[in-house]
């Protein structure tokens, strides 16, 4: 299994990681006029509050892009893809993407929110988004 | 003309490049720093104002202690690695035009090979700010970069092949350079393409830039002093910065679109709106590759080439020595060495001054950039 380092819980990101542990990847969100940041920063950069909240994450997305890492130092046996998600929510994330084959791996796939305890750490990480044909049909029409 | 127009490079010094240079960082330093004085023609007396990087483990005093530089007046150092690389230049050149030093030494020395390696996860416990990349495995420049430049391949539908076009020009210039750490060792398309894996499908191993131990050194100076020095003087025809509010140096995942280089297009802006010149008066370009896709970007966004257009730009040989715009001369960080890009503002003295090994016919205007940080260097007078 691969070796995660976890994260050092900052002023900044501490409601970010307690929502990990709460099963929701949270968004910050400025209180004032609504915008999502990420990653956080204490100031709106648009209207300048500091005031802001956390809008859970609709958890679905699509892969921006990806990469499978064969650096020297990665243990071999498991290595991790790693990817940048953009979220319907409208903010792109880094994360993992896991329950995949790599020949099955492409920009724009669709993806959901999962979460995974690895090496002790609990990390949002991302699967593949069942197929449309695979859900269950839509009642209207 | 720009603000930083009546400066020039005085000197240029340098250490061997090497894998395990046997001696301390300051060394390295101050071996190269009294190579840059004396190669313009000065004394550490005529010395006033030091600028490095902030990542330089060289204290400032220690160094003066070494080169015997009686008194200091200006200092200072420029963030972000690598991505401030040419920002010392401009940091040394304003301080002269606006007075603080009449001469200032800027340098760079590590053991990057046999000391701390850039290329290695060294972070035990996640820096500040790294919480959203560390844990999920990006913990080396090749990944972190990587995660971007992949979605420059989509967009144009390329191939590692592609850039290894770049890894075998500047394994080419590399070959007749003796400075270079892969002298007399080019390669071909092939060995580029049986180098093993570093991030799949974005990087093997020869589209990495080296890790080196060394030392450089430049002198800069007013232009007023060029008819003293013992060398052709290089102008500073132009210095510029680009960073923009959505962007990161290492994790650079959040401005518009991934397939740009939208920093280097600010960057080049600059250097263009200050010396009245275009991407076409351009003779040679210097420019920064921690990684091979780095240069397609930049080619682009510095408007060599329009978008996408990078990888058949390099396989039509426009970046080769004959080409429109030679790149890399002196093989580049993937050839010559890393000394986090300092050794390219060097190579593009040389091409001024025409004392390269691989000089390029009729130089006029050099562009020697790392993308968020350029210069263009030209004759002086």
């Amino acid at each position: 299994m691969p070796k995660v380092i976890p994260p050092t819980v900052e002023t900044d990101d501490e409601y970010f990681w307690d929502g990990v542990q709460n099963d929701q990847l949270l968004i910050q969100t400025c209180a004032d006029c609504g915008r999502f940041r990420h990653p956080p920063v204490p100031m709106c950069g648009d209207c300048h509050s500091t005031a802001w909240t956390a809008t859970p994450s609709q958890g679905t997305g699509t892969v921006h892009s990806w990469i499978v890492s064969r650096h020297p130092t990665e243990p071999d046996a498991d290595p991790r893809v790693v990817i940048l998600v953009e979220l319907d929510d409208g903010i792109r994330f880094v994360s993992n993407l896991v329950d995949v084959e790599l020949v099955d791996v492409h920009n724009e796939m669709r993806v959901e929110l999962c979460f995974r305890v690895i090496d002790d750490v609990k990390l949002p990480q991302f699967r593949p988004a069942p197929s449309p044909s695979r859900q269950t049909p839509s009642v209207q029409g | 003309m720009g603000a930083v127009g009546k400066t020039i490079i005085a000197g240029i010094g340098q250490t061997e490049f090497s894998k395990s240079s046997g001696r301390s960082e300051l060394q390295l330093a101050a071996e190269a720093g009294i190579a840059a004085i004396r190669d313009a023609g000065m004394t550490p007396a005529d010395i006033d104002g030091l600028v490095t990087f902030t990542l330089d483990t060289n204290d400032e005093l220690l160094l003066a202690r070494c080169l015997g530089i009686p008194e200091i007046k200006f200092w200072s150092r420029t963030p972000h690695g690598g991505a401030g690389a040419h920002t010392t230049v401009q940091h040394a050149s304003l301080a002269v035009q606006g007075g603080s030093a009449k001469a200032v030494l800027v340098y760079r020395a590590f053991n990057e090979r046999s000391g701390r390696r850039f290329g290695q996860p060294n972070q035990r416990v996640t820096p500040p700010g790294w919480n959203w990349y560390l844990p999920f495995g990006l913990d080396v420049p090749a990944k972190t970069y990587s995660l971007a430049f992949q979605r420059y391949m989509h967009r144009y539908g390329l191939t590692n092949e592609d850039f290894g076009r770049y890894t075998v020009v500047a394994r080419k210039h590399a070959a007749t350079n003796p400075n270079a750490w892969f002298y007399q060792r080019p390669i071909t398309l092939e060995d580029h393409q049986n180098s093993r894996w570093i991030v799949e499908p974005i990087l093997r191993l020869l589209d990495c830039c080296q890790e080196s131990d060394g030392g450089v050194a430049m002198v800069i100076t007013s232009a007023d002093r060029a008819a003293d020095l013992p060398h052709k003087a290089v102008k500073i025809a132009a210095a510029a910065d680009g960073h923009l509010r959505d962007g990161n140096v290492v994790f650079n995942y959040y401005h518009g679109d991934l397939a740009e280089f939208p920093e280097a297009k600010l960057m080049a802006k600059q250097l263009y709106d200050q010396s009245g010149l275009t991407a076409a008066d351009m003779d040679a370009a210097m420019l920064y590759e921690n990684f091979s896709p780095v240069v397609f970007l930049q080619l682009e966004a510095m408007g060599f080439c329009g978008p996408g257009e990078a990888s058949d730009f390099i396989k039509e040989g426009n970046i080769d020595l004959d080409g429109s715009i030679p790149v890399n001369t002196h093989g580049g960080l993937l050839g010559e060495a890393y000394i986090h890009g300092l050794n390219n503002i060097l190579e593009g003295v040389r091409q001024v001054r025409g004392t390269a090994v691989n000089q390029v016919k009729g130089v006029e205007h050099v562009m020697v950039a790392g993308g968020r940080s350029g210069l263009i260097l030209a004759p002086a007078g």
